[in-house]
């Protein structure tokens, strides 16, 4: 009977975990809850400059490691991508916030566009390849584009 | 360019990352063994054995675990430095959570409800199973769900 239940509760853990894993990161759309949300004033009270292009607003928590590295990836987009903005904000810090735009998992990331209006959204570790993806929802030039090198 | 907001506390040194997944593959296997034993006084018995072990890791961080010495003296040695550290915050406060579920399996089962033992193992070892394989961080996925009921009680 033990041994059945030993098997069973492998099985669902196995599943569990791979429907998260399948979960994490993926780049969805925003979230209609928040669509009230007047983020450029949010970030403005907070002394962020949003990005002309796109800015990755990142929610961490000190109790998340997956935050670190999606902090790292985004960062570097970030770097790469001119008029693109990535700002990590603490979740114990911003609690308004973090009520106001639904953010319910740590890292959440929300995508704003050149208006400051969320165009996708994404939670759990993001991959370079997932970012990427959330910036081509914005649209705009990359830098692989001609433009390149010209300052905005 | 990334902007980080002042408000974000100092981080205290990292620790090898791969110390808290073989502590938690340990203790997933004990689990899986109260499991087994069942409604009994051993399983009750194993499972205050985990139940400490989480414990120590919740009071002194992870790395203060007897699964963690083991993972220094044993592992460590045989795979190499880690490629990069972790903060250690996210695993302490995973023992917690740990330390919550395994301790009420330990209360109730001294109450004289032995099948909340293999129950609350059962639980237990499902998040530590998905920290040891996936790497996923149970307690940490709901931090802040739990976070944000408190402050919404208050303002009722």
């Amino acid at each position: 009977m033990e041994s059945i239940t030993l098997a069973g509760l492998v099985l669902a853990t196995v599943f569990l975990g791979l429907l998260w894993r399948s979960r994490q990161g993926v780049v969805r759309a925003p979230s209609t809850a928040a669509a009230g949300v007047d983020w450029p004033a949010r970030l403005g009270e907070i002394g962020v400059e949003p990005g002309p292009r796109a800015t990755f607003v990142q929610l961490s928590a000190a109790v998340c490691a997956p935050c670190r590295a999606t902090a790292r990836v985004l960062s570097a987009l970030a770097d790469a991508e001119r008029g693109v903005v990535h700002t990590e904000l603490d979740v114990e810090a911003h609690p308004d916030l973090v009520h106001a735009a639904h953010v319910l998992r740590t890292p959440t990331v929300v995508v704003l566009d050149g208006a400051g209006t969320e165009v996708a959204r994404s939670s759990g570790a993001m991959t370079p390849a997932q970012a990427r993806t959330a910036l081509a929802v914005v649209g705009g030039a990359t830098a692989d584009d001609e433009t390149r090198g010209r300052t905005v | 360019m990334t902007e980080t907001t002042p408000a974000r506390p100092a981080r205290p040194a990292g620790i090898d990352p791969r110390g808290p997944r073989f502590a938690a593959g340990v203790t997933a296997v004990l689990l899986a063994v109260v499991v087994l034993l069942g409604a009994s006084t051993a399983a009750l018995v194993l499972l205050a054995v985990v139940a400490l072990s989480f414990l120590l890791g919740a009071l002194g961080g992870t790395q203060r675990t007897w699964q963690a010495w083991l993972f220094r003296s044993f592992v460590r040695p045989r795979i190499g430095p880690p490629s990069e550290l972790e903060d250690p915050r996210p695993p302490r406060f995973a023992q917690s959570v740990g330390l919550v579920v395994t301790g009420a399996g330990v209360a109730l089962g001294l109450a004289g409800v032995l099948a909340a033992v293999p129950w609350a193992a059962g639980i237990a070892f499902a998040a530590a199973a998905l920290n040891a394989v996936f790497a996923l961080c149970l307690g940490c996925e709901m931090y802040l769900l739990l976070r944000r009921l408190r402050p919404a009680a208050v303002r009722q």
